[in-house]
């Protein structure tokens, strides 16, 4: 034991002695106090507020989607009340001159393009969705599921602005170069979105997969049956209802995508004639025409309507995904 | 439910000065629809280890918790439980106050992720207890009463998850006796101990008799039979028979108890 | 063709398709990094954007970036924090917690573009904050609310059964026990949520364009004076950020050297995305040793 030890235990032997000795009682039971038994505490306005608070917050989000609503539904339903615009003319024309005095406010170009990138981009993505999720569950090493795990993470992590930057400078001349024209249209759009969407599907298809019970691979292996029969035959089949869902998520995040989409679309709001020539979605005539509009105007209200109707379609998705949830649990 | 009509064949009764809590005719509902139903009124004697036994889903849990109201979150229990002339099974009831006077130890040791003297001191603390010198008496106390001061008075600031499962299920008492109940609950508190921490505990549990009133739920019938001083036999869902430990288990009156405790015992 | 040799191609097709995969986001990944960062410079952070010539840096919306972000989490934590805690805690299984729950579902499927304009509607024009930066955060923070929601909630009902117990059998109050015990368990869960959800607001821009706006006003970084129109601190200043920055020097932006300064902030961008994604994992990881391991 060397010197700094031994000052150290002489330290704290004097320490121990300067405590002033606390004459130990037994511990026991305390006298009931009957009467606080039926009286509120500290507890019990604790409880009332904390539980108050946690309401607070949940009345806020219920308002805050309901007044989502409300605004969406009032201002964009002003170009049918208000402008008296034909609610057939809006959904089946084509013809978008939202201008002052005239009332040519039809979205079917639009629409029809919104539909057509959501649909092939949903297309495109979702054999490599599937592909990518028997990888991970069914083919690879717990390495190389995790690898590809964070591939899909940097997938999702991936700005929305970055994936327009990238259609715009990488894709679209691409695609120029091939088809020639501008290079802005549909397809460019779709090859934007098939890897915006990708990550999405792919992630909830893995989540389907995993939940298919490893009884059935067995049985179906010990079947005789190929790994790809079992897959094909069994897995795919018991999970098709959560793949579907997958894929409805993703169609659901391919229509709502905005600013990537709205830099490779080409902005001309015309009825898609091919795959190349230069469009518009619902959200790329919002996001490019907003800030030209005057609040209150013919020409802004039918920018509302526009909004309106992708509200109506993210809640359509919504009802989608729970409509196959319900029959899968049946 | 299976033999609702199972009458119990003994139901053993106390003074009314020497009961300090008693039930009658609880019944339990998760759901509205699985049900326990305790028709028999168990008493309990002041001052002594009562066991609740018998097999799974016996209901003995479940009947150990709606005393001191920890089934509030997940069922619905009707009936009524007297303690200190309160039906404390009655809506008006602070179960917060009520919870201080009849604490609860669990069947898997479950300390605070905090220092051994933060798990006691946690409760106090909040209570508004705020003296130090205080607080560090009810902490060497209710160590020193859970057999634990010896072991653990060098790390009191060191973390309650570094300490052995049995440190930590008599750590469990302590905090709960830091609180100064009248009753303690235990709900198979050394089911997951291992033999040398479970006779420590049942060491601890003996010395406490002295000053509280403890009714344990325990699978382990040589453990109620080493340390109880009443038991009371509990067969899906129903008590079947309630008597002292030594004429349950030497002299049962029921059939079944006495199949239940011949091939418990082996 | 018989199954074995169906098995093949299968095998061989799904491979195909993941090495796809894999070199699309190596590609894009190195794309961006090949292509921007040589022009991460410092000057290229300390300066100003440009709106007509070359040579434009990004100093300004670095800041609003980081600025919102700290804004929104201040907003949001809160609302999250108590609706998770709702939700976890006290929700009963009943007709009401079912419509929260769809009214959040509904809340996180909105597309991006939907809240910036709703956002629009309710704080630039009906409460006339104007394009700021108090608009853009109030979009962000409904953008974020169901994500960080849900993660807390998770984050909450991992903490195990006995610790409530535990808690409560010490005749605590539900909250006392919720906020002493189970949050701080929670911790590493509700922090990695936290940094997730950094992630994707400071790369939001369709629910910015019509909040905050798409221009930034002079800034002055030694005004410490909230309330003072030029001050760095000010809300009520309109704030570009990077996101929208790359949007705007691509779509209406006239500076000839826009590939350029849209591949550095996109650089950027994914730089800080990739460390807090980073971040996130290792400070849960962190925290959850530190709690549950032996302190010794």
């Amino acid at each position: 034991m060397n010197n700094k030890d031994l000052k150290k235990v002489v330290e704290s032997a004097l320490d121990e002695q300067k405590v002033p000795h606390v004459k130990l009682k037994k511990i026991g039971a305390s006298k009931v106090d009957v009467a606080s038994l039926t009286k509120p505490s500290k507890e019990t306005r604790q409880e009332y507020w904390g539980k108050g608070l946690t309401y607070f917050a949940i009345i806020l989000i219920i308002i805050l989607v309901a007044s989502i609503i409300g605004f969406i539904g009032f201002h964009g339903l002003e170009t049918f009340t208000k402008d008296h615009v034909n609610i057939f003319h809006f959904l089946t024309s084509s013809d978008w001159d939202p201008g002052e005095g005239k009332n040519h406010v039809g979205a079917a170009a639009m629409i029809v393009t919104s539909f057509a990138v959501t649909l092939l981009a949903a297309l495109v993505a979702t054999p490599f969705a599937i592909a990518v999720a028997l990888f991970m569950t069914e083919y690879s090493s717990k390495k190389g599921a995790r690898f590809l795990q964070s591939v899909i993470e940097l997938l999702v992590g991936i700005p929305s602005v970055v994936y327009g930057f990238l259609g715009l400078t990488v894709i679209v001349p691409f695609i120029r170069n091939i088809f020639g024209g501008t290079g802005f249209g549909i397809l460019s759009a779709t090859l934007v979105l098939f890897v915006m969407v990708l990550p999405t599907i792919t992630s909830l298809t893995v989540d389907s997969l995993k939940a298919v019970p490893s009884d059935y691979r067995k049985a179906s292996l010990a079947l005789g049956a190929t790994k790809w029969q079992t897959i094909y035959k069994v897995i795919l089949r018991v999970a098709s209802p959560r793949i579907m869902t997958a894929v409805i998520f993703g169609m659901a995040r391919a229509f709502g995508e905005a600013l990537a989409v709205q830099m490779v679309i080409g902005n001309a709001v015309l009825m898609p004639a091919n795959l190349v020539s230069p469009s518009a979605t619902l959200t790329s005539q919002l996001t490019s025409q907003m800030g030209n509009t005057v609040m209150g105007t013919l020409p802004n209200n039918a920018l509302w309507s526009l909004a309106l109707l992708l509200l109506i379609m993210s809640l359509v998705f919504n009802f989608l995904v729970r409509l196959i949830g319900k029959r899968g649990q049946k | 439910m299976q033999n609702v009509n199972e009458a119990p064949t003994f139901i053993h009764q106390f003074n009314k000065d020497d009961q300090i809590i008693s039930t009658q005719d609880l019944s339990v509902f998760y759901g509205g629809t699985v049900q326990k139903l305790f028709n028999a009124s168990l008493q309990f004697k002041k001052k002594t280890i009562t066991a609740l036994i018998g097999g799974s889903g016996s209901g003995k849990s479940t009947f150990l918790r709606c005393l001191n109201r920890m089934n509030d979150k997940v069922a619905r229990v009707d009936g009524e439980i007297w303690y200190h002339d309160l039906d404390i099974n009655k809506n008006n009831i602070n179960v917060y106050q009520l919870r201080k006077n009849i604490g609860m130890v669990f069947q898997k040791p479950n300390p605070f992720p905090k220092s051994i003297r933060e798990n006691i001191t946690y409760a106090l603390k909040a209570n508004g207890e705020k003296n130090k010198q205080k607080l560090d008496q009810i902490v060497e106390e209710s160590l020193r009463a859970a057999a634990l001061w010896d072991e653990v008075k060098d790390k009191l600031d060191k973390s309650a998850l570094a300490m052995s499962g049995g440190q930590q299920q008599r750590l469990c008492i302590a905090r709960a006796l830091a609180i100064k109940p009248e009753i303690i609950l235990l709900d198979e508190p050394a089911s997951a101990l291992d033999p040398v921490s479970t006779s420590k505990l049942e060491d601890t549990l003996k010395q406490l008799r002295t000053d509280y009133t403890m009714i344990m739920v325990t699978h382990n019938m040589q453990q109620a039979s080493r340390i109880s001083d009443y038991t009371a036999f509990f067969h899906l869902g129903h008590v079947l028979e309630y008597d002292t430990t030594e004429n349950i288990f030497t002299n049962p009156k029921g059939e079944i108890t006495e199949d239940y405790i011949r091939g418990s015992f082996g | 063709m018989n199954a074995k040799t169906r098995n093949k191609i299968a095998t061989t097709g799904i491979y195909t398709l993941v090495s796809i995969v894999v070199i699309i986001l190596f590609g894009i990944l190195g794309n961006i990094l090949v292509s921007g960062v040589p022009h991460l410079s410092w000057h290229f952070l300390s300066s100003e954007a440009s709106s007509y010539q070359a040579g434009g840096g990004v100093r300004d919306q670095l800041f609003n970036s980081l600025y919102l972000l700290v804004l929104t989490l201040i907003i949001s934590l809160p609302i999250a924090l108590g609706a998770g805690i709702y939700l976890a805690e006290y929700a009963k299984d009943n007709w009401f917690t079912s419509l929260i729950r769809t009214t959040i579902e509904i809340l996180s499927s909105l597309p991006s573009i939907v809240v910036g304009l709703f956002g629009y509607l309710l704080f630039v024009v009906q409460f006339g904050f104007g394009f700021s930066i108090i608009s853009g955060a109030l979009a962000l923070t409904f953008f974020n609310l169901p994500t960080l929601t849900s993660n807390i909630e998770q984050a909450i009902e991992g903490v195990p059964e006995a610790q409530r117990d535990a808690g409560l059998a010490l005749g605590l109050s539900n909250w006392k026990t919720i906020r002493g015990i189970v949050l701080p368990a929670a911790l590493p869960g509700i922090l990695t949520g936290i940094i997730l959800s950094a992630g994707r607001i400071f790369g939001e821009a369709a629910a910015l364009i019509y909040t905050a706006g798409q221009s930034g006003s002079t800034i002055d970084y030694s005004n410490w004076n909230p309330l003072s129109p030029t001050s760095f601190l000010n809300i009520m200043r309109p704030a570009e950020t990077l996101a929208v920055h790359i949007w705007k020097v691509n779509t209406e932006g006239i500076i000839p050297d826009a590939t350029i300064v849209s591949a550095a902030t996109s650089a950027l961008l994914i730089i800080v995305v990739i460390l807090f994604n980073l971040g996130a994992r290792a400070l849960g990881n962190h925290l959850y040793r530190k709690l549950t391991a032996a302190k010794s």
